[in-house]
């Protein structure tokens, strides 16, 4: 996660990037470097910001493959950004249990807010709006994922009210942003109430 | 109910010490080289007497699929791979054993290994769950620095590594040869069986794919015996299970529980029943999105575990319990479910590739009434035709919903149709 280095002409790991590369591939058995095609990708993509044509033909000779088996790779996973995007990815998760709990209300409200479409990154490069499949938070439903982190139990001002601080800068605490710890019921938990059971 | 002293996940809420520290005061690596020296073979006897079913939705008992390692290595290495892929829409239970229980799932990779003669265990960790991977990592980190993992881990004389391998965004990579291929670096798609994991898996060797929840619970099993986790649930669907409950209720949560469990009971204890009162109910998805949808008729009575569900025409699934309360509109909430499976499909079988799109679409005109009514046994005749075509489960997965919505709800679908047309015709 060190800083944003490289263009999309050419690209290289940093120093630090290159260790945790090494050791990243090191996980893997002998002659099964490819394993770790997608740990590269990933660490490729803090870097650079996206994962750029630069990027992927990096990958392939780093790991000594044929330049067309990252591409596979790199274009079948959702993660990767084949584009450049912005610094806060707005990940809107809209399958089912968040649609019930009202996603449509945080998918308005970002598209109001940003003025953007699904897939679109605004000029200034400070947001990219996304739609998501299931974020597998569904008990803390609607969930808005910003870069690596979720914001649970959503409505529309508390969307409003994140996506305001994010365009100020700030960062507001990750998880839920109701008055409920992570997954227990709000308003009071019904299981591991005992002492004895919550050392 | 199940009392807190017989529940295993402890720190469920993350209101404790999730590091090795806290997870010892709640009983984590206690006695885990005594455990390995009774054998190979007694860890597995011990979990196929547990009762244990597979956590991650076949529910295939557990220390049967330990037996089919092979006993002899042939010379290849054996793997263990946690499914932590988590992604069943519902589904997220995984997530709060990884971030706030991590050493329950790296003690269980541990024994697991040993049980299975594997000298190593994979877990791939979905690419979403970034901040659940480093608490995962933090654990792997602090448990190879105590010594137990790694070599010689916990002084047992066996050597276990733990890697931990994030995803990046397939739903199909949850489905077990598809992650090994995707953990090898490869596009997820599955592989056609035979041959099976435990014979040629990951790199070609023998491997046994597991969910987070199956691993995890594995310590505690062996720990307090197995006849005091087949004491709870119903014979057949024993031990404790962490059920996911979201949607139309008071206070969606997540809650480990008996198996068999009335439905009604589980939602009105922990969750604060339904939006509205009991009668307020309309449909529950009961097991994940891939299990088919009951109608409030058969949601008073049921329980939750493996045999009840199936026999009502769904399934226990990864246990996650969707609600819908009578404001919802189910055609629209299956169609984006099918949705999902359309966006999610690997593109490999022509059934699910072509057919998920094709249902998607139909689902869509479905929900906006733009259909005839000839159409719903079509779109049910398409999806019996996905459903046991494509190589892995996927096909099945996104044809049951459908199926589930149809036997039960084709007259809502009917009507939706009925009053397209008329508004059609008045304009």
């Amino acid at each position: 996660m060190s800083g944003r280095a490289g263009s999309a002409e050419s690209f290289a790991f940093t120093a630090d990037n290159l260790k945790a590369a090494k050791a990243m591939v090191a996980k893997y058995p002998q002659g099964r470097q490819q394993s770790a095609v997608m740990p590269l990708l990933d660490l490729a993509q803090r870097q650079l910001g996206w994962t750029s044509p630069a990027v992927i033909e990096y990958v392939a000779e780093f790991l000594d493959l044929p330049a067309i088996r990252v591409w596979e790779v790199a274009s079948f996973y959702t993660m990767y950004y084949r584009e450049p995007v912005g610094r806060y990815r707005l990940h809107v998760c809209t399958t089912t249990p968040c649609w019930l709990r009202g996603s449509d209300e945080v998918v308005r409200v970002c598209k109001e807010k940003t003025g953007l479409d699904f897939g679109g990154t605004d000029e200034k490069g400070l947001f990219t709006l996304l739609e998501v499949e299931c974020l597998g938070a569904c008990v803390n439903a609607p969930i808005l994922q910003v870069n690596d982190d979720y914001y649970e139990d959503l409505d529309a001002d508390r969307t409003a009210a994140l996506l305001d601080a994010l365009a100020e800068g700030r960062q507001p605490p990750v998880g839920t942003m109701a008055e409920r710890l992570n997954s227990a019921p709000e308003g009071g938990r019904t299981t591991l109430l005992e002492a004895d059971a919550r050392c | 109910m199940l009392s807190d002293g017989d529940r295993i996940f402890t720190n469920l809420y993350g209101e404790h010490d999730w590091t090795l520290k806290g997870a010892r005061a709640r009983g984590d690596w206690d006695g885990t080289a005594g455990l390995i020296a009774k054998g190979r073979e007694w860890l597995v006897e011990e979990v196929k007497a547990s009762g244990l079913r597979g956590r991650g939705g076949a529910g295939f008992p557990t220390g049967l699929k330990w037996s089919f390692m092979p006993k002899e290595s042939d010379g290849r290495p054996a793997y263990l791979v946690v499914n932590a892929d988590e992604g069943e829409p519902g589904t997220c239970k995984d997530r709060d054993m990884m971030r706030w229980d991590p050493h329950k799932l790296v003690e269980g990779c541990l024994l697991a290994c040993a049980a299975m003669g594997a000298g190593a265990a994979y877990i791939y960790v979905r690419g979403e769950f970034y901040n659940e991977a480093r608490h995962l990592q933090h654990a792997i980190d602090e448990a190879y620095e105590a010594g137990l993992i790694g070599r010689n881990a916990c002084g047992s004389g066996i050597d276990c590594d733990v890697f931990l391998h994030r995803g990046a965004g397939a739903y199909i990579c949850g489905e077990e040869t598809a992650l090994i291929e995707s953990l090898e670096g490869k596009k997820g798609q599955p592989r056609l069986k035979p041959p099976f994991p435990a014979m040629a898996g990951l790199y070609g060797c023998p491997t046994t794919v597991n969910n987070v929840e199956t691993i995890a619970v594995a310590p505690t099993i062996l720990r307090r015996g197995a006849s005091w986790f087949s004491g709870f649930g119903r014979s057949n669907n024993t031990g404790t299970k962490v059920f996911c409950i979201s949607g139309h209720v008071n206070r969606p949560c997540n809650v480990e529980e008996a198996m068999s469990i009335p439905m009604r009971e589980l939602i009105e204890t922990h969750a604060g029943g339904v939006r509205g009162g009991w009668d307020n109910l309309k449909a529950v998805i009961p097991g994940g999105s891939s299990t088919p949808i009951l109608p409030k008729s058969i949601c008073d009575e049921v329980l939750m575990d493996f045999d009840a569900l199936r026999d009502a025409q769904s399934g226990l699934g990864t246990a996650a319990v969707i609600v819908m309360d009578r404001s919802t509109d189910v055609v629209r909430a299956i169609a984006r479910l099918a949705r999902f499976y359309a966006h999610e499909s690997c593109g490999q079988c022509t059934p699910c590739r072509e057919g998920t799109g094709w249902m998607m679409r139909v689902m869509e005109r479905m929900a906006s009434g733009r259909a005839r009514v000839e159409e719903i046994d079509m779109l049910l005749d398409v999806s019996k035709e996905i459903e046991g075509h494509t190589i892995c489960a996927h096909g099945d997965g996104s044809a049951w919903p459908i199926q589930g919505l149809i036997r039960h709800f084709r007259h809502e679908m009917e009507e939706r149709i009925l009053s397209y047309r008329s508004r059609a015709a008045a304009a």
